[in-house]
């Protein structure tokens, strides 16, 4: 069994690295997909065209705009006169952002009492959109801190009054590098076994291999194990460039990830075995694969919120692995959060590992003859 | 009589309708080198597949080694060889690679390994070729390579699917050299051609057509077995005598070899006939002598025969 295995696993690896195709898949996809979605996103925004639409205009209203300007993030382009008008400035693209101070505005901040402020924001490019709500909050925190600190008010602050139109939930890098994380790891598990196991069909090894002594088992956990290994190198780097690169904080607990993260590719490494038994060349093979990938980008909540789609969409991302190891990813990268919040996704993650391995294992006997 | 290592009785496989290998019953005696030819299609390479345990029969039975290859395939495994039509090496090993790759497949022992390898591509003349990338290898080499990779675990049968398919005859006859070799330690050789001229080479030969056994003896027997009398036609218009000749009931068989013909005599048929036959169509033989059936020339009586 040792020596089988073994052999196995030294020829899979050698394949690996001599076979260009896999070692496209193992090298360049993970990074073309961290820096095609990872960059579109992660572009810093600054200088953000913006418009005011000053109905105030006092000293305090000045002093706002000013500060909006100063941060550096916004560059007031001009005052529009009134709300309907900055409306249509970001209607026409004039303007991402508006901001519409009310007249009472700076009688209120004078007064101690809650100022409003209407931010209108284009969510049409979330980073953009992102941006523009931060540093549009952090900055009416500070002044609000800054005006009750000058003895002018004891409660009052500017209150923000957001509205983010075209694409309401927006997605940031921090939202987007884990997403990322485990939509490589979803391409990679399903694509390499896949590759590897049709590979062998199509060129006629396969059969060869068939009349040595080696079991379905050893032949299954030799072509899988060195995979699980790829995968798991990947998962590394890919936390370390989300981390080091693109600055997403790491919160929780390293292990627990990593744990969750071998479930997960159980159940993908399942899929590309099931792949492999029904295919009998790698183009055949690529496609199948694909078909069972991108579901997963478009309804796992990577690049669409869950919340807005519709219930029959819902439903079906409901049952696709990458849902819940996305929130697996967020919850432990972003918020730190451990098994007591997650366990209903690990056992999710568990009971679909369990169930498409066994199908794929029981097909994959049966492929054999 | 030396004891049987196949044995096949009834064998049969069918695709849906279609009947692939009907009915074969033979069987292979120790050190043997048995051949099956047939034309494309005539379920050599199912038949093989059955006897290796990779297809179960549709109807009787196989042994191999005295195990069932349907019950007791784990036992066959680890005793036989199989080098398959197409060469399954891996092109992005090198030859020594495999070799070790199949080596530990079947559990040759660590320390044992490196030097069974070694001997291996001495025995083969791979030595050259050893640790190129097998996929920027001639095909005579990569054959060379994938019969020393059925071999390495010393198995007591080899099944050898058209090893020699698309390989120059200089190599076909050097390949056969190997194969004797190897049935001369003691290994049984199965192996399957389409090459007549190989075949020659076989201690028994099982012909086969549309998946029916139609003659299973040495070489010699199957020729002898005819029991026609073979007659070397030289005549000026020889393909339109032969449309004509293969017309008369009393011949059993008639082919162009070259510019030649040769025709099969049924009990009936005499030269004198043939001769005045031939003149008779307007194809005036300059002569008609008696000849040595071929094996191909068996073969295609033995087709006619089982086709009527
Ligand atoms: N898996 C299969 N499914 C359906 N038909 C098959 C299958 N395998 C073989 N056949 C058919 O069975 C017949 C015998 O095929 P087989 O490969 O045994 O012939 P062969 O004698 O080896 O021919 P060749 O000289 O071309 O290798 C062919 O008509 C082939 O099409
Ligand atoms: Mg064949």
């Amino acid at each position: 069994m040792g020596s089988r295995l073994r052999a196995l696993m030294r020829k899979e690896f050698i394949q690996m690295v001599r076979d260009r195709r896999t070692l496209a898949i193992i090298l360049v996809m993970p990074v073309m997909q961290l820096v095609l979605f990872g960059y579109a996103i992660n572009q810093t925004v600054d200088h953000i065209a913006t418009v005011v639409a000053d109905a105030s205009k006092d000293v305090r209203s000045r002093e706002f705009i000013q500060s909006l300007a100063n941060t550096g993030y916004f560059t007031v382009i001009g005052d529009v006169g009134d709300a309907g008008a900055a409306r249509r400035a970001i209607d026409e693209g004039a303007a991402r952002v508006a901001f519409v101070i009310p007249s009472e505005f700076g009688a209120n901040t004078l007064a101690g009492r809650l100022a409003q402020v209407q931010v209108l924001i284009d969510g049409s490019d979330p980073s953009v959109a992102q941006t523009a709500l931060l540093t549009a909050e952090t900055l009416a925190r500070a002044r609000g801190i800054e005006l009750a600190a000058a003895g002018r008010t004891a409660s009052s602050a500017i209150d923000l009054r957001p509205t983010v139109l075209y694409n309401p939930s927006m997605q940031s890098v921090n939202f987007m590098i884990p997403g990322l994380i485990g939509l490589v790891l979803q391409t990679q598990a399903v694509l390499l076994t896949t590759f590897a196991i049709v590979r062998e069909r199509e060129r006629g090894t396969f059969e060869q291999l068939i009349v040595t002594p080696i079991r379905p088992m050893e032949l299954m956990i030799g072509k899988i194990l060195p995979y699980v290994g790829v995968a798991f190198l990947q998962v590394g780097v890919a936390l370390a460039v989300g981390t080091f690169w693109f600055g997403v904080p790491f919160h929780g607990s390293l292990a627990l990830l990593l744990a969750l993260s071998l479930l997960f590719l159980l159940g993908a490494l399942g899929i590309g075995l099931l792949i492999s038994t029904v295919t009998s060349n790698q183009t055949q093979g690529m496609q199948l694969a694909m078909f069972t990938i991108l579901p997963g980008v478009l309804l796992s909540g990577f690049m669409f919120p869950r919340e807005a789609m519709p219930g029959v969409l819902q439903a079906i991302s409901s049952l696709i692995p990458l849902t819940y190891f996305l929130q697996v990813l967020r919850g432990t990268i972003l918020k730190g959060v451990g098994l007591e919040a997650l366990w209903p996704q690990a056992l999710y993650l568990a009971v679909f590992a369990l169930a498409i391995c066994t199908l794929s294992v029981l097909r994959f006997r049966r492929s054999l003859t | 009589m030396p004891a049987a290592t196949v044995e096949v009785a009834e064998l049969t496989r069918r695709f849906g309708d279609f009947t692939a290998v009907d009915a074969l019953t033979f069987s292979v005696h120790r050190g043997e080198v048995f051949g099956f030819l047939g034309p494309n299609g005539s379920g050599k390479t199912t038949t093989i597949r059955m006897l290796c345990g990779i297809l179960p029969p549709s109807a009787g039975v196989a042994a191999v080694l005295g195990h069932d290859v349907v019950r007791e395939v784990d036992a066959i495994k680890r005793q036989i060889g199989y080098m398959s039509q197409r060469f399954a090496l891996y092109d992005e090993l090198t030859p020594r690679e495999n070799l070790r790759f199949y080596g530990g497949v079947y559990g040759v022992s660590g320390s044992d390994l490196p030097s069974r390898v070694t001997g291996l591509l001495d025995r083969f003349d791979l030595q050259a070729a050893a640790d190129r990338l097998c996929g920027s290898l001639p095909g005579g080499v990569r054959q060379r390579v994938a019969f020393a990779a059925a071999a390495i675990h010393q198995p007591e049968i080899l099944f050898l699917d058209e090893p020699t398919a698309a390989v120059d005859p200089a190599s076909r006859r050097a390949f056969w050299d190997m194969i004797y070799d190897t049935a001369a330690g003691g290994t049984t050789v199965l192996v399957t051609t389409h090459f007549m001229d190989e075949a020659e080479y076989c201690h028994r030969l099982a012909l086969m057509s549309r998946g029916r056994l139609i003659a299973c003896d040495s070489p010699a027997g199957i020729k002898h077995a005819l029991g026609a009398e073979m007659m070397e036609v030289v005549c000026d218009q020889p393909a339109r005598a032969l449309d004509f000749l293969v017309d008369q009931p009393w011949i059993r068989s008639a082919t162009l070899v070259g510019t030649r013909l040769h025709v099969l005599l049924r009990q009936e048929g005499t030269a004198e006939r043939l001769r005045a036959t031939l003149s008779a169509a307007g194809t005036p033989p300059h002569s008609v002598a008696p000849a040595a059936p071929s094996l191909e020339d068996a073969f295609v009586a033995l087709t006619a025969d089982a086709a009527s």
